[in-house]
């Protein structure tokens, strides 16, 4: 099955082009969903079939690669397009063909009715297919047509409802801002990738890798190589400074949102470090830059999410400072911690934005949750799940989200240091008050909506049975991970079989001393302590007694400011980068090169030729004298040349 | 010698001069006369060359035939004499004499220092067989015998053509 | 010939050229424009034979026989079509003979 893995990838291709070529003549949504559902189903089906595969190989042979054709070949740069199988690209295509199963499952019953119904199904296949040649290429040439792939896939999706009225301008505006900030993270990375050539002469996985151990290179080529790629990274992942696309994608459809925003395209970021895990082991100053973004990044997202109203808007920075998290592992050189709450990530965050989306159509679109509130009498099955990937975000013991993310921590205290700690676990604390904030709003409490005006009804079971799946594995789904301390020898599975991936990288990360089992307990339950009183408190504040927010929000109503405006970083980018660029193009790239200029030297050239043309015209007078003595002239111009030559 | 010297710098200085008094005179018929000189003037320099058919033909058919018709068509056509040579387009009449001088003095230039790929000199004997009627004749009927019926041809086409541009229009 | 250079002849065969060329662009008769251009043909005429006589080749004189032939019809026919115009516009000035310009 190993070899016959491209086919994961062309099923969603071929998805692609029954829905995209022939999608609107089909007007049978069952079938178009059959279609777009069961291509990355199959993809799913054979990613399965490799992953047993991949099992029962010895574990130094668990690295296969599938060769297809040579893409480019030109004077020493020979680009195979090829897939190389092994446990980390395994394990990043199960997530993404698994979730993206449910996910195209869960849009059957979510699009009903819309008149895009093909197109849109046509586009989330083209994304699988384009995330499956990121995850899956041998070279960093097939992971970028990957990036480029999911990157245009998430402008077509985020604009999908085109003409739909979004913020201060329409959907159109947040797929186009989305796609620009993606750009100029894209330039940093192909900057390294160009380096990448450079020193290793080759833009092979196994090629460049193997001469990062092996060849000494000073570590500013490693430096510069890693800060390019993370400023690829940092654009695609949502990572401050350009993060800024991301809550703007809540302009698409929920599904988008889940898909895309929260469970695949934005880890392409962190899947991308974890595998060029050498090359940023070579460089300790990027490593200790990629953990202090990550780190910021999730205290800051996650304190815009605490004040925010809009429903997507929360899950949105939610997923930023989640992400934040997972660079904080990686930048620590906890990659398969990193790894993993990708994975347990995948299942809640999708889980809560399917949920949200649930929430969002049964109230008829409205997506304030300060006109939400007492659903659960509702929507039973939804406020269940919803309820389990609250929990789990939250770090509430036993399940997914509590051992990822406390691997995360407890690495990020072992190679970090107490302050990490301090902040990631200060962070985790306002990540479970904004959840249940959110959770308390939707679903407990008194209604605050005209009943009248708005029924609220459950989902139908083409969208609950996704959701719940991804409860059950949001709740197992931990269990690969759970730490040594708690399962002895054979603790950690996921560790285990993504470790020979990040062999080379563990032999240059530096490890502070030397860490005791009571350490990890020690923390691991403080941890658990304030999640469980930041998750009481926020059920507190918001079910019991509004007034305790409400003061609070007067009370340092400057600070409440700040955050409700995401820190005005919109409005700066706007005014010192956009602004400019605009003002610059417009009054002296368009006014006066264009016009001026270069119009004028066209124009001129003409102007020119008229003139000349004018005065010669002169010449023809009818008068034949004149013409025989314009001959003697050229005779005697002609003698003085032979003269001269003579 | 002397005398060929003499007698070519005295016919050479009747042709020259008569050329230039032919085009600065302002009657019709005096430039004509002028002319005819000239041609006199080269048939003796051709005489010279020991070109005696040449010689002859040019008296014959140039002055005695050609120029005879000129004086009748400017008889003919009885025109009034030209004001001035150089009443209108001074400027422009001024330039064209020195342009021609100009050219004048290039050509001299490169006739008397251009480099010639041989150098010729004066041949008595062979230029005396040359200039012969009897070889010009034999050279006109045997290796040049297709242009001299050409030649024929054209004096006819000439012919016709001059008695149909200049007759009479039937009324 | 024996000791005249050949120089002196083309030099004058030049000069009567010259002299014709400045006749036709000075001169407003017609007629008088014809006969410079006779003189111009002569002049060739002179620079034709004297090589012919200098290198002992009948050719130049042979060419000197059509030259005359073709002057001759010439003359004819430029003289027949100055009477032709003369009939219309009662005028030889070349001056007022313009009719390439419209």
């Amino acid at each position: 099955m190993i070899n016959y893995i491209y086919l994961a990838v062309i099923f969603p291709l071929i998805g692609f082009l029954i829905n995209g070529l022939f999608g609107r003549k089909i007007k049978n949504e069952i079938i178009i969903g059959t279609i777009g559902s069961s291509t990355v189903g199959l993809a799913f089906i054979i990613s399965f079939g490799a992953f047993l595969q991949t099992l029962s190989l010895p574990v130094d042979q668990r690295a296969n690669t599938v060769e297809l054709f040579t893409w480019l070949s030109a004077n020493g740069l020979n680009i195979k397009f090829a897939y190389l199988v092994d446990q980390l690209s395994l394990t990043m295509s199960l997530i993404v063909t698994g979730v993206g199963f449910l996910i195209h499952v869960y849009s059957i019953g979510y699009m009903h009715g819309d008149k895009g119904f093909w197109r849109f199904f046509a586009y989330l296949n083209l994304f699988i297919f384009a995330m499956m040649n990121l995850v899956l290429g041998d070279n960093f040439v097939v992971l970028f047509l990957g990036w480029e792939g999911v990157g245009l896939c998430s402008y077509l999706l985020i604009g999908f409802w085109y003409d739909k009225k979004f913020e201060k301008g329409t959907t159109a505006d947040a797929a186009k801002k989305a796609f620009i900030v993606n750009r100029i993270g894209d330039f940093g990375f192909l900057l390294g990738i160009f380096l990448i050539y450079l020193t290793f002469d080759s833009l092979n996985f196994n090629e460049v890798f193997s001469k990062a151990q092996s060849l000494s290179i000073n570590e500013t080529t490693f430096s510069l190589i890693a800060l390019f790629l993370f400023i690829g990274a940092t654009g695609k992942s949502a990572q401050i400074p350009l993060y800024v696309w991301l809550p703007d994608a809540m302009a698409g459809p929920t599904p988008v949102s889940a898909l895309i925003h929260a469970a695949t395209m934005v880890t392409a970021g962190v899947y991308m470090v974890s595998r060029a895990s050498i090359l940023f082991a070579s460089a300790p100053s990027i490593m200790m830059l990629i953990a202090v973004i990550g780190l910021l990044t999730a205290l800051f997202a996650a304190s815009i999410g605490l004040v925010q109203n809009d429903i997507k808007k929360v899950l949105a920075y939610s997923t930023i400072s989640q992400l934040g998290y997972m660079f904080l592992a990686a930048g620590v050189g906890a990659f398969s911690a990193s790894i993993f709450h990708v994975m347990t990530h995948a299942f809640f965050k999708a889980l809560l934005f399917l949920g949200a989306g649930s929430v969002i159509h049964g109230m008829h679109e409205e997506q304030n949750i300060q006109n939400y509130g007492g659903l659960k009498k509702y929507m039973p099955k939804t406020y269940a799940t919803f309820l389990i990937a609250a929990l789990a975000i939250s770090g509430f013991p036993g399940l997914s989200g509590f051992f990822s993310k406390d691997e995360i921590l407890w690495y990020a205290y072992a190679n970090g240091g107490f302050i990490f700690w301090l902040i990631g676990a200060l962070t985790a604390m306002l990540t479970a008050f904004y959840v249940f904030r959110l959770f308390s709003l939707t679903f407990l409490g008194e209604e605050r909506f005209d009943h009248h005006k708005v029924h609220p009804h459950e989902s139908p079971s083409v969208m609950t049975i996704p959701l719940i799946i991804l409860a059950v594995l949001s709740v197992i789904g931990g269990y690969v991970g759970i730490p040594e301390i708690f399962s002895g020898e054979n603790g950690n599975l996921f560790e285990k079989w993504l470790a020979p991936v990040y062999e080379p990288a563990e032999q240059k990360i530096m490890h502070y001393g030397f860490h005791t089992h009571f350490q990890e307990i020690l923390l691991m339950t403080i941890s658990v302590i304030l999640a469980l009183s930041a998750i009481y408190f926020a059920l507190y504040v918001y079910t019991k007694n509004k007034n305790i927010a409400e003061n609070i929000s007067l009370r340092f109503r400057k600070f409440y400011n700040l955050l409700l405006n995401k820190y005005y970083v919109d409005e700066i980018y706007d005014a010192a980068i956009v602004k400019p660029i605009v003002t610059g193009s417009e009054k002296v790239l368009w006014k006066f090169t264009d016009s001026f200029i270069i119009d004028g030297i066209v124009n001129g050239v003409a102007k020119i030729i008229a003139i000349i043309s004018e005065s010669i015209r002169k010449i023809q007078t009818g008068i034949a004298q004149l013409y025989a003595f314009i001959i003697v002239a050229g005779i005697a111009a002609v003698l003085l040349w032979i003269i001269f030559t003579l | 010698m002397n005398l060929q010297i003499l007698l070519f710098v005295i016919l050479s200085l009747i042709a020259a001069v008569s050329s230039v008094m032919m085009i600065t005179r302002r009657n019709a018929v005096m430039s004509a006369l002028f002319l005819i000189l000239n041609f006199f003037a080269l048939a003796g320099l051709y005489l010279l060359l020991n070109a005696q058919f040449i010689a002859v033909v040019q008296i014959i058919v140039y002055a005695g035939a050609i120029m005879v018709l000129f004086l009748f068509v400017i008889m003919l056509l009885r025109t009034d004499n030209e004001p001035s040579i150089l009443n209108n387009n001074k400027s422009l009449k001024y330039f064209a004499i020195a342009l021609g001088a100009f050219v004048f003095i290039q050509v001299a230039y490169l006739i008397s220092y251009g480099r010639p790929s041989r150098k010729l000199t004066p041949n008595e004997e062979l230029s005396v067989k040359v200039g012969t009627i009897q070889n010009i004749g034999k050279e006109l009927y045997t290796n040049y015998f297709i242009p001299f019926e050409v030649a024929g041809f054209l004096l006819l086409a000439a012919t016709i053509g001059a008695i149909i541009l200049a007759k009479k229009k039937f009324e | 010939m024996s000791s005249i250079p050949i120089e002196y002849y083309l030099i004058l065969s030049t000069f009567m050229f010259i002299v014709g060329v400045i006749g036709v662009l000075i001169r407003r008769n017609a007629i008088v424009v014809f006969m410079c251009i006779e003189l111009m043909l002569n002049s060739a005429n002179l620079a034709l034979v004297t090589f012919s006589s200098y290198l002992g080749n009948p050719a130049g004189q042979v060419f000197v026989f059509f030259v005359m032939t073709v002057a001759a019809a010439e003359a004819a026919v430029g003289l027949a079509i100055i009477i032709a115009i003369f009939r219309n516009k009662m005028t030889v000035n070349i001056d007022e003979i313009n009719i390439f310009k419209w």
